[in-house]
Parts: structure tokens; C-alpha cells; sequence
């Protein structure tokens, strides 16, 4: 049955480990053809505001009084982002443990997989469920109050909320990360040894106790790269947050309250470039995708060098 | 004598009380930690089933034949369908499939069969992490400058090879882990009768990796199904049939889109619609080959890590 696989045994063997290693550099080719396209396409932007691109807060097409700064935006990222990782790790990791940890493993199998399936719904469903179902929730059960009790006393409140703000994106966004915090630091749970639960349940630690001294203390690193990991999501999530965030520009897109109308890099990326109306337009949202691109490559190196140092494999893959 | 006894009892009974008192805050603790684990694992399981609740209820309403069969009519009579949708997603998703399967598998096995831990190789797999973290809206931006602007229009080119940079780093690194667990004792022994080492690949170890393999297959193409961002730049959107692979077509998340930011309530009601379509594509897809495949391997794939 194999005898026809005899042939062919020197240069076969030659030409496919070439195409084999060819396919291999493509990966190293597409991260450089990245790297080309965004340096290419927003290098106009740069000739023209220089430096100031980053630190500026105007953002005029206006034919003539051209001015873009990309500050507002930056914010407007950085802070969904906080918000997403103060909701959404902090549940995670209640998830990692529970499953890790407490359930029995009838539970926990089952359990897992839909936590996976969260992560297999695309993030324009997540976006139309915000929009029309979600940010009710939040005007009504969340908002609305903390305005009511706090609004005249905390500015951090002042706004009065319509639910298509920056905390119900930040909310939105800490849902999507769930699946990937939690799965991550499951599985650095996981390969935190017996021996660490063993010795602290032998001093008659309870549960929580054995969580808090024996595995947290061990994990922590790889805790940390689960969480940037998702930070990573959260930056560089599109059309969800185009859809909730309100999308103003200018200084505007600065929220000055929690339930305040912002922008992010890549939302205003997706709203503008089809009505876009100059070259220099678009290479300013261009200019936006590297900062973006910078933000989270920076991010990930980070994240990937923390989770692999504690379970010395690739995250994602348990055997 | 009988003093020192009743002290003695008196201690005991002190000990036993600041450690009964101890052991009850203990527990306490515990019980409240172990109930916020449980807290947090409903919050995650509220707004999925939400999610799917919503898309059902609302999205059965809108499907009829003409929504599936026919061009998007008026948004304000909700007339018309999503049937250029539908096509667009099948011919970008498969052509960038095309384009991604291939490239990635065959990295995945030169980085488990052929590289050993070189720099070149720990230079992929590293770069390959990196790469499936990166916002899917940059990839729109390599799409539009490396093929829209090229070409001179936007094209179905574009936007499948926009996905297929998001494809290819889950395909290698699926292919990879693949190929490690298969046992060498296969390879050995295909190698004692002498054969190449690329027939071994190809045909003797490819049989016990397939499965792993084709998951992950699947798993990037339910990924790149549900992309919007990076096909705005690329395939535009249109609500025309696929007239080449050089001019602009729809998508299904695309066309969600548009009909979630128009005013009219038919719309909406289009746009779940669509999104229902949508879901049980990739649902459909990813629960039925975790029954009938990932069940056979050892290999277990997480998903929710891409």
C-alpha cells in the first residue's frame, strides 16, 4: 500500500521543506507587509502635523483649516479600555477559579465550553445586542441611579446618561474579554503544582485561603499577561465600540464624566473612512491604526512574555 | 489537684473557643469568596444567553424566502433581503480561506516537524503570537493600502486578504500543536521503511493530526466570518450580486451594520434577521465539529484564546 511512497526521496524531500520554510517566513513577511502599509499609509499625516499629531485635539477636514491631533481618541481608548479591565478581569479570574478550583467536573467541562462560546459570537452581534437590548440595562439600572444620587455632588458622575457612552462600552468590552482573561488564567491555574494546594490545605487553610496564599502568590505573573492579553482586546475592539461609544470628535471625544460620549482609535477609524474626503483624511485615520497598531503590539509582546514564562507553552493550547 | 484540673478544663475550653471563633470568621471568608466565584460566573452566562435570546427572538421574525433570496430593497419598507450578504461572506470567507489554509499548515508543520528551537523558528512562533493579538482593523488598513490602492478599487482581493492574516497565525499555531502530539513512534516507523520524510508528513502523520488540524480550520473561519472592521476598507459593501473579484461586494457583518445605524425600525428588524444568519453559520459550525471531531483527539483546542 505505501510502496508508491518510496519514490521521489531526495529532492522531494528538498522542495518541500523549501515551501515549508517559505510558508514559515511569510508569517515573519506579513508582520513587515503590516508594518509597510500603516508606516506607508500614514506617513502624509505625519509630514503634515509632525509630532503634534499625537498631542493635538482638533480634528478638521474642512478644506484649507485641515488640523488633526489624535489625543482625544487616545483617551478615549485608554479609558473604555480601564473600564473594561476593573469589570472584566476581576470576573474572570471569579470564573478561572471557580472552574478551576471549586466545581466538580461535570460542571466544569460544560462549563468552559460556554465560556468559549462567548468568544465565538462575533463582535458586530455583541454590537446590535448593545444597541438595542444592553445599554437600556445600563441607562436604567446603572446609570440612571448613580446620576440621581451622585450626579450634582461627584462630577464623575454629572453627565445625564443615554446608555451610548463610554461605561457602556467599557462594560460591553469587558464581556468580550471575559472568554480570553478567564481561559488564560485558567489554564495558568492549572499548571500551578499540587503540591502548593497540597501544603496549604495540610495547614488547614480553607479554600479561599489556599486560593489567596498558594496559588495567586505562584500565578501572579501569569495572572498579570492573562489580563494584558485582554487589555490587548479591549484597545483594539472596532465596530462593537463604534456602535455604543457615541462618536463624537474634536476635544468633545475627551469624556469629562463616565457617562460621557467618546471616541476611540479604532472607532473613529470605522466611522470615518468611507465619508472621508481628502487623501489627507484618510491618512490621518491611517495615522489613528499606527498608533493603534503600536499600542497593541507593545501590549501583546508584553502579555506573551508573562503567560509563557509560567506555563511554558503557547497560551490556548492544554493537553 | 482538683483546681488545677478545672484550670486546665477552663483553658481547654478558652483554646477551643478562639479557635472555633477563628475557624467560623475562616469559613465565613470563604463562604463569601466562593459565592462572588459563583456571581461572576452568572454575570458571564447572563449576557450570552441575552445575546442569543434576542438574536432568536427578534432576528425568526425578519427570515422569510425573499429575505434570504433576494437584494436589499428599501430600508424604510424593510422590502428586499440579504441574499448579496450571504454570498459575499461565503465567496471572501473561502477565498481567504484558500489563501490561508495552505500558507498556515505548511508553517505549522515546517515549525513541528522541521525547525528545532533556532532563532528563526522561536522568531516565527513568537511573531505568530503577536500577530493573533493585533486589532482586526489594522489588517483592513494592509488590505487597503497594499490592494486598494493598486488595484484602484475596492475588491474582493482585498478583503480576502485582509482575512487571511487574521486566518493564518490560528492555523499555525493549531497545525502545530497538531502535528507535536502525534507520537514518534509513527514516524519511526514509516521511517524504518524508508520512506521520505515529506511523504511521512504529508501522508502518515497528516492522517493523526488531521482532525486537530481541521478544527482549527474551522475555528479561523467562524473568526473571520463575524469580521466588520477590516472589510470596510477592503470590500466596501454594496447591495449588488458578486460581479468579480476586483470590484466590491457585501457581507454579512457589514450589511448588519449598515442596517443597525439606519433610523428604521424595518431595518433593525433586517438586521437581526441577518444576524441570526450569521450565528448559526458559525455556531452551527463550531458545535457541530466539537461533537463529531475534537472528540476523537487527545488534543484539546481553546477558542476563546484567539
Amino acid at each position: 500500500m505505501y510502496s508508491s511512497l518510496l519514490q521521489g526521496k531526495h529532492k522531494g524531500d528538498r522542495i518541500f521543506h523549501i515551501v515549508a520554510v517559505a510558508a514559515a517566513g511569510y508569517t515573519l513577511f506579513m508582520l513587515a507587509i503590516i508594518a509597510f502599509s500603516v508606516g506607508d499609509g500614514s506617513k502624509e499625516i505625519f509630514s503634515f502635523e509632525g509630532f503634534g499629531f499625537l498631542t493635538g485635539t482638533d480634528w478638521n477636514p474642512v478644506e484649507g483649516r485641515e488640523s488633526y491631533g489624535a489625543l482625544p481618541y487616545i483617551i478615549g481608548t485608554l479609558i473604555s479600555s480601564a473600564i473594561a479591565m476593573i469589570i472584566g478581569v476581576p470576573i474572570s479570574l471569579g470564573i478561572a477559579v471557580f472552574i478551576s478550583e471549586m466545581a466538580p467536573r461535570r460542571l466544569s467541562t460544560p462549563l468552559s465550553f460556554i465560556i468559549e462560546l462567548l468568544a465565538a459570537v462575533p463582535s458586530i452581534i455583541y454590537g446590535l445586542w448593545a444597541l438595542f437590548v444592553f445599554r437600556f440595562w445600563i441607562r436604567d439600572l446603572i446609570e440612571m441611579p448613580l446620576h440621581n444620587a451622585f450626579g450634582e455632588s461627584i462630577p464623575f458622575f454629572a453627565q445625564t446618561p443615554f446608555g451610548l457612552d463610554v461605561f457602556t462600552a467599557g462594560i460591553v468590552l469587558a464581556i468580550m474579554i471575559i472568554p480570553i482573561v478567564s481561559s488564560v488564567s485558567r489554564e495558568i491555574i492549572k499548571a500551578v503544582p499540587n503540591s502548593q494546594r497540597e501544603a496549604a490545605y495540610s495547614l488547614g487553610a480553607t479554600r479561599w485561603e489556599t486560593v489567596r496564599v498558594a496559588i495567586f502568590p505562584y500565578a501572579k505573573s501569569g495572572l498579570l499577561g492573562a489580563a494584558i492579553l485582554g487589555l490587548g482586546r479591549a484597545v483594539g475592539e472596532t465596530i462593537l465600540v463604534t456602535m455604543i461609544i457615541g462618536n463624537v470628535v474634536g476635544i468633545a471625544a475627551i469624556p469629562s464624566s463616565i457617562f460621557d460620549q467618546s471616541q476611540t482609535l479604532s472607532s473613529l477609524i470605522a466611522n470615518e473612512f468611507n465619508e472621508a474626503s481628502s487623501e489627507l483624511q484618510i491618512s490621518a485615520l491611517m495615522g489613528l491604526g499606527a498608533v493603534l497598531l503600536i499600542l497593541t503590539i507593545v501590549i501583546n509582546i508584553g502579555a506573551r512574555l508573562l503567560v509563557s514564562k509560567i506555563t511554558k507553552v503557547s497560551p490556548g493550547v492544554r493537553e | 489537684m482538683q483546681q488545677k484540673e478545672s484550670r486546665q478544663e477552663d483553658n481547654r475550653q478558652k483554646i477551643q473557643d478562639i479557635m472555633s471563633r477563628q475557624s467560623s470568621k475562616k469559613k465565613l471568608i470563604d463562604r463569601i469568596m466562593s459565592a462572588f466565584a459563583i456571581i461572576c460566573v452568572i454575570s458571564a452566562l447572563i449576557p450570552l444567553g441575552s445575546i442569543l435570546f434576542e438574536v432568536v427572538k427578534n432576528g425568526i421574525s425578519a427570515i422569510s424566502i425573499e429575505f434570504l433570496t433576494q437584494p436589499p430593497g428599501s430600508f424604510f419598507l424593510g422590502h428586499g433581503g440579504i441574499a448579496p450578504a450571504i454570498q459575499g461572506t461565503l465567496i471572501v470567507v473561502g477565498l481567504a480561506s484558500l489563501i490561508g489554509a495552505p500558507v498556515g499548515i505548511l508553517s505549522g508543520i515546517y515549525l513541528s516537524e522541521y525547525a528545532g528551537n533556532g532563532v528563526f523558528p522561536s522568531a516565527v512562533r513568537f511573531f505568530n503570537d503577536v500577530l493573533t493579538g493585533l486589532p482586526s482593523i489594522v489588517m483592513g488598513i494592509v488590505g487597503y493600502v497594499s490592494i486598494v490602492l493598486l488595484l484602484g478599487s475596492f475588491s474582493v482581493w482585498a478583503g480576502a486578504f485582509a482575512l487571511s492574516i487574521i486566518m493564518i497565525p490560528i492555523v499555525v499555531r493549531v497545525t502545530e500543536e497538531s502535528f507535536k502530539i502525534v507520537p514518534n513512534s509513527i514516524r519511526e516507523a514509516a521511517h524504518s521503511l524508508g520512506i521520505p520524510k515529506w511523504k511521512i508528513t504529508l501522508f502518515i502523520t497528516m492522517k493523526s493530526a488531521k482532525s486537530g488540524i481541521l478544527t482549527g480550520i474551522v475555528l479561523a473561519v467562524s473568526r473571520i466570518a463575524g469580521e466588520t472592521a477590516p472589510l470596510i476598507m477592503t470590500i466596501l459593501g454594496t447591495s449588488l450580486f458578486f460581479t468579480g473579484f476586483s470590484g466590491p461586494i457585501d457581507a454579512l457583518p457589514l450589511r448588519i451594520w449598515r442596517l443597525a445605524s439606519q433610523p428604521y425600525e424595518s431595518a433593525h428588524s433586517q438586521g437581526w434577521g441577518a444576524a441570526l444568519v450569521l450565528i448559526l453559520i458559525v455556531l452551527i459550525l463550531s458545535v457541530v465539529l466539537r461533537l463529531f471531531v475534537q472528540s476523537k483527539t487527545g488534543y484539546k483546542l481553546n477558542r476563546a484564546t484567539f
